[in-house]
């Protein structure tokens, strides 16, 4: 069993902390008073040197973002922290438990980080579909209002309304504006003119936290956790076809095998393991003869893949891989937000193309012309939206290129309707009023 | 508190006014029984000074926004990649049952709304049904007769 240190759920012993005084017995708030206690460049500093890297997906150096977010004397506007609380990346369920269990870590974090940019205003944008952690972090930022820890800073927790393009940082802040959804052209880039075009920095829930721990620990004693270029843990998000799923906080630089197997019980009914999904479904899917593959940066990268949110999904030997493209595709055609025309109309392409293939209607011209559409995606647009799903499917053709082909071969799905995703369904039109046929094509 | 003096409230929150308009369009759409109709749109657009137009613009983008009535109860199934291999097909067609309505419809006495969802970020606890917004995890079909009766009781 790998050794599992807890950094970002420190002290909760496996539950929650969600009362003040548990917080500040644990050693909360302490980062806090020790951050300001240094000037900001300082801050900075030791976040570069803890090689703390953004966990949202990106995995941009934090402390860099920071430093990237013009000093109040160089550019005399408000100056804004937003916090990525819009978790949506399917198989990443992480940031909704650092909430729900270490909120005032979370919270501390962000008031670090503003002290960090010489931000007096903090916007967190969580997920609208997160009721319960709202809640949680309403009343825990009552406390610390209570307890007059904010020295100033403004903090609004400001709901989404069920968009996963909000993920992406430039639409979160047309969102958080008033406005739809939609990337905006990079650059100017957000630290320079991000939230109402003044400088921001935007960062993940669990870089956030994770902030706390490195001013706690110090930047030297975090760096020894994980391995070179992936320092720190990790909240690996464990799902599909696996014993024991849920969230777990490792070192960087476990294996998958080490994760799936040791620590999540492995395939359940002593199934074949057929494939993993390392980063969630944005990421290219490893083959099951890939276990060996260390989760972090370099090793997924060097593996063809990336470590993406560090949503781990898991399926065995029962799942059609051209079913779990049909799926994927659904959720990429569902989520453009039809700004960019090779996203809107090839995630859709893409999906017409797979679900052919799937009812044995596809000949070898549309297994081409499914990897062309990929092609004139990628990279084409303002935002990564359309690219994931072309990055998704290239990887199950690439990695599982003879079920494909026998799909094509035998004119008709070889699972027969036992695979796991049989009848899978995409999200049903409930709201599909004549308003959202129009604005969703 | 009227729905355009809470707005007020709301929009004190944030520099620019229209940031207010998510929250703005939540509240009214609460206070209107779970959907936005032309009135809650007016509503909102007068209190941040905005047209209904760009209220609808906005409340059409966001999956969360009704601008047809739902059910008193909204029952909705994720059925996004990881709950699907966990079972979310069988939940749906359990709910179908039960209800006796189709995903993305009503029921004619107007108690229910059914519908499936993408990815709710519950993926370890497949399978993910939200009721009303609330969280119900582990859900296999099995569980859904008693889901059903006890909503129907409540």
């Amino acid at each position: 069993m790998p050794e599992r240190p807890q950094i970002v759920f420190a002290g909760t012993d496996g539950g929650a902390l969600t009362e003040i005084e548990d917080y500040e017995a644990v050693g909360g708030f302490t980062s806090l008073r020790k951050a300001r206690s240094m000037v900001p460049d300082d801050v900075i500093a030791e976040l570069e040197a803890s090689g703390l890297k953004g966990r949202g997906g990106a995995f941009f150096p934090t402390g860099r973002k920071w430093a990237f977010v013009p000093k109040p004397d160089q550019l005399a506007k408000p100056h804004y922290l937003v916090v990525n609380a819009d978790e949506s990346e399917p198989g990443t369920f992480k940031d909704r438990e650092i909430m729900l269990r270490v909120p005032f870590r979370f919270l501390e974090g962000c008031l670090i980080a503003a002290h960090a940019i010489s931000s007096q205003h903090v916007f967190v944008y969580i997920r609208g579909e997160y009721e319960q952690e709202f809640e949680v972090l309403r009343d825990s930022l009552e406390a610390m209002r209570k307890a007059d820890l904010l020295g100033g800073v403004t903090v609004v927790l400001h709901r989404g309304a069920g968009a996963y393009i909000c993920g992406e940082e430039t639409a979160l802040l047309e969102s958080l504006e008033g406005k739809r959804g939609q990337p905006r052209t990079k650059p100017p880039f957000p630290a320079i003119a991000g939230l109402y075009a003044a400088p921001t920095a935007v960062n993940n829930v669990e870089s956030i936290t994770t902030v706390t721990s490195v001013l706690e620990l110090g930047a030297a004693e975090y760096a020894k956790l994980g391995v070179e270029n992936s320092t720190g843990t990790r909240v690996f998000s464990l799902s599909g076809d696996v014993v024991n799923p849920g969230n777990y906080e490792l070192p960087h630089g476990i294996t998958l095998r080490e994760l799936i197997y040791d620590v999540g019980g492995g395939v359940p009914g002593g199934r074949e393991l057929k494939a993993i999904i390392p980063g969630g479904s944005s990421t290219s899917i490893l083959t099951g003869a890939e276990i060996d593959t260390p989760l972090d940066f370099t090793s997924l990268v060097q593996a063809g893949s990336s470590i993406g949110s560090a949503g781990v999904i898991v399926i065995d030997e029962r799942c059609c891989m051209v079913q779990l493209g049909i799926r994927v595709s659904q959720f990429y055609e569902h989520e453009s937000c039809g700004k960019c025309t090779p996203c809107r109309v090839g995630t859709r392409w893409l999906t017409q193309i797979l679900q052919k293939i799937e009812d044995g209607r596809a000949s070898q011209p549309d297994l081409d012309l499914l990897l062309s559409v990929c092609d004139r995606i990628m990279g084409k647009c303002l935002c990564p939206l359309g690219d994931s799903d072309a990055i998704a499917v290239l990887s199950y053709v690439d990695r599982f290129r003879a079920e494909y082909q026998a799909h094509i071969d035998l004119g008709r799905c070889p699972f027969d309707g036992e695979s796991s995703l049989e009848g899978i369904l995409a999200p049903s039109a409930m709201h599909d009023g004549p308003v959202h046929r129009i604005a969703h094509v | 508190m009227s729905v355009g003096a809470q707005i007020q409230k709301l929009r004190k929150q944030y520099p620019e006014s229209t940031s207010a308009v998510l929250p703005a369009l939540r509240l009214a759409q609460e206070e209107h029984g779970g959907w936005l109709p032309p009135a809650a749109l007016r509503e909102v657009a007068h209190a941040l000074d905005l047209t209904p137009a760009y209220c609808l613009s906005i409340a059409s983008f966001y999956d969360q926004f009704r601008l047809e009535p739902m059910g008193r109860t909204v029952v909705e199934v994720c059925t996004n990649v990881s709950c699907a291999l966990s079972g979310a097909q069988q939940v749906v067609e359990a709910f179908e049952r039960e209800l006796g309505i189709d995903a993305g419809s009503t029921s004619d006495d107007g108690a229910f709304t059914l519908g499936t969802v993408e990815c709710l970020g519950g993926c370890g606890w497949a399978t993910v049904v939200a009721i009303d917004n609330r969280h119900r995890l582990r859900v296999q079909a099995a569980d859904v007769p008693g889901i059903v009766e006890e909503l129907r009781d409540a």
